[in-house]
């Protein structure tokens, strides 16, 4: 009974969803301050995001009436669940507390908040939103395979230090630093790059790009539904660069020093993301999956071939 | 079934994030491809040309100048010089070129809020608000000059309404400087970026003859080859005094579209320091007594090409014809040379990459529908009492305050 509650507390409370909540309103805010910023605006006070999402609690919900309702209602919780478990466990894993093969389930909950977009999107019966949902379906596909490579250097890394069996698990590779390497910092790179078009940000905000096809997955989507949507891109805005942190740059500790460093590379992280957004053009689909396949799926095969010979012959900074 | 009922339209309108004004493109797609497309307008005719002949000659070019917030040095410059040819009135020299400055200003203004807008388009914000901040220093000099940062209402039939003030021209020439070195770093920004040319270079092509077919002016036709201005093929204020040259490209896609609409804010600064320069002194206004009967011409290269006013007098106060063509009525529809089998992505662009105005093209629509209800003022009116009545049974009359009074 207790460990039930306590795994309930986690989840929802600390570092679950409350906490990873308020942190990922702080995030984008952050967002939006910093792109004000660069682009000669004020930008929104900081508790902005937070009204933004209240307000839209308030509205009335529209659902059209070609829309397969349940899948309709259902896909945003759905996302927004997925979301919060790996923000949890990965909380949890900077704390020490995980389990062997956490980074394959971090894996898949990272895919569900873009199949529950599809999902949402296609049951919605319009246009603009099955382009949107086809865009989303077609970056999956491109961005999911250099993200699994980027994933394997970061795991061929840590061979030789830990018993094999040990390898998958957040907190073994939390444990060092891949990205003070060459192939480590080129997976590290393109993984920055995928989980900017996990955000839905530019340069490969596609599926929502506002100004072809009008928000395209989301355009259906009112009121509270479209405040869950916009719960779990905050909290993915969490989630995806403290991953990054987790496995490429040394993840979080638990207190002093490793605390605010793990803190000050989650900044930093989320900084490079802002900054990308806001120095580029949005790109076609179809430039996006040539970029993804034919540039970063051969780097990081390159990547990984680099990672094993260093492991064979014993040079960490290969 | 008919084959027709099988197409998948995207709606790009009548109200899209794409663009500020009332339009509805209809994009058949096939997937992401487009395979064809059709535009509906006139969602908000205002009548111009009608209310035109309702007012005096004088009053006209504050009309016109509201035809469209962006071009309203050009389309009230080409009404005056219609009227002017009418009245066969001697402009003073020192008119000529206050209007070029103005004119020229209103170029610098419109071409960066393009660029602005088109990176907008193309999700790059950080140039929109850039490009915004720029022109910032334009509208505040025209404000200077005219009073107004759009409409600025400055000509008049025979001359012009305000003179640029001497003491106004030393701060003019310091801002051009400012302005020149930001659009140097914009042009270069644009030109080098890697990332851009991948999504400008190639799209939207429109070839030389399919502009000229479609007969397209201003930086839509220069872009692709076809070097017409009407500043230089029919000078008209001082551009014949000027030393300036016809920026034009023949790639005819986006891109060179682009390079077009920057070169030549560069070309325009030139342009009002020249002007400024040479500005010769004397009045600024002609006295002009009675338009006679007759009929004129006017046109003026605006920065979205050339825009033309025909004006006919029968020796009365007041136009008795008065006909606009706006430059984006023949800009508009040549998307149908340059987007069909386009993806969305680069139709949504090239759409917007004409600069299209649709207060310039607005038009009124006939609709050819036999079954449809059309509903007159009286019908209308009928029907807002009886909804006005219903809603009174539902809610209960208002309770009427005494400051409602």
């Amino acid at each position: 009974m207790m460990e039930v509650l306590t795994n309930l507390f986690w989840i929802l409370i600390f570092p679950g969803f409350v906490f990873t909540l308020a942190v990922g309103l702080l995030a984008s805010w952050l967002v939006r301050k910093v792109s004000a910023l660069v682009q000669y605006r004020v930008g929104p006070p900081v508790y902005q995001p937070a009204v933004d999402v209240m307000k839209l609690m308030g509205k009335e919900i529209l659902i059209p009436e070609e829309a397969h309702r349940a899948v309709f209602v259902a896909a945003p919780l759905v996302g927004l669940s997925g979301v919060l478990l790996l923000a949890a466990m990965l909380w949890l894993a900077g704390a020490g507390v995980a389990f062997v093969g956490d980074v394959i389930v971090a894996i898949y909950l990272m895919v569900l908040p873009s199949l529950a977009l599809i999902l949402g999107s296609s049951s919605s019966g319009s246009p603009h939103a099955s382009v949107g949902a086809a865009r989303e379906m077609k970056l999956v596909m491109g961005y999911e395979l250099p993200l699994i490579l980027a994933f394997i250097v970061a795991v061929v890394k840590t061979a030789g230090v830990l018993e094999p069996a040990e390898q998958l698990s957040l907190v073994a590779i939390a444990q060092h630093t891949p990205v003070a390497s060459i192939s480590g910092a080129l997976a590290f790179i393109v993984a920055l790059l995928c989980v900017q078009a996990k955000l839905g940000f530019v340069p490969f905000d596609i599926a929502e790009s506002e100004t072809e096809v009008a928000s395209g997955v989301m355009i259906e989507y009112s009121g509270a539904l479209l405040a869950v949507w916009k719960l779990m891109q905050t909290l993915m805005l969490v989630a995806l660069p403290l991953f990054l942190v987790v496995v490429f740059l040394g993840g979080v500790g638990t207190s002093g020093w490793a605390l605010g460093g793990g803190i000050g590379k989650y900044v930093i992280v989320l900084v490079l993301v802002i900054l990308i957004k806001n120095t580029n053009p949005r790109v076609r689909i179809d430039q996006a999956m040539r970029f993804f396949w034919c540039y970063c799926g051969p780097l990081l095969v390159a990547a990984v071939i680099l990672a094993m010979l260093g492991n064979y012959y014993g040079l960490t900074w290969l | 079934m008919k084959e027709t009922a099988r197409k998948s339209v995207l709606a790009v309108g009548p109200f899209h994030p794409l663009q500020e004004e009332m339009e509805f493109f209809q994009l058949t797609v096939d997937g992401e491809t487009v395979t064809d497309i059709d535009v509906r307008i006139s969602y908000n005719h205002r009548g111009i040309e009608k209310l035109s002949e309702t007012l005096q000659f004088d009053q006209v070019p504050f009309l016109v100048s509201r035809i469209c917030g962006i071009c309203s040095a050009s389309h009230p410059l080409a009404y005056v010089q219609a009227v002017e040819e009418i009245a066969q009135v001697k402009v003073p020299e020192r008119a000529l070129y206050v209007r070029t400055i103005i004119n020229e200003l209103e170029r610098i203004h419109s071409h960066l809020l393009w660029v602005g807008l088109a990176g907008h388009f193309i999700g790059y914000d950080t140039v929109f608000m850039w490009a915004w901040k720029y022109r910032e220093p334009v509208l505040d000099l025209l404000e200077e000059i005219t009073g107004n940062r759009n409409n600025y209402g400055n000509v008049r039939i025979g001359g012009c309404r305000e003179d640029v003030p001497d003491d106004v021209r030393p701060r003019i020439l310091a801002e051009l400087d400012t302005i020149e070195k930001k659009t140097e770093m914009l042009t270069k920004a644009v030109l080098d970026d890697p990332v851009l040319h991948a999504r400008l270079k190639g799209v939207g092509v429109l070839q030389k003859d399919a502009a000229v077919d479609f007969a397209v002016t201003g930086p839509t036709a220069r872009g692709s080859g076809v070097p017409i201005d009407v500043r230089h093929d029919d000078p008209y204020a001082a551009y014949a005094d000027l030393d300036w040259k016809v920026i034009s490209q023949t790639e005819g896609d986006v891109f060179a579209k682009a390079v077009v609409r920057l070169l030549e804010t560069f070309e325009s600064i030139k342009m009002v320091r020249e002007a400024l320069q040479k500005l010769p002194s004397g009045p600024v206004a002609a006295e002009v007594k009675e338009i006679p009967p007759g009929e004129g011409c006017g046109h003026a290269e605006a920065p979205r090409g050339e825009t033309f006013h025909y004006v006919r007098s029968d020796g009365g106060n007041r136009p008795i014809r008065h006909k606009v063509r706006a430059p984006s009525y023949v800009n508009v529809p040549s998307f149908k040379a340059s987007c069909i089998g386009q993806h969305i992505a680069d139709v949504t662009l090239t759409l917007a990459a004409v600069d299209p105005c649709y207060s310039c093209t607005e038009r009124v629509a006939v609709l050819d529908s036999h079954d449809s209800v059309i509903h007159d003022y009286a019908s209308l009116l009928q029907l807002s009492r009886a909804k006005t009545a219903q809603l009174r049974k539902e809610i209960g009359t208002p309770v009427m305050k005494l400051e409602d009074i």
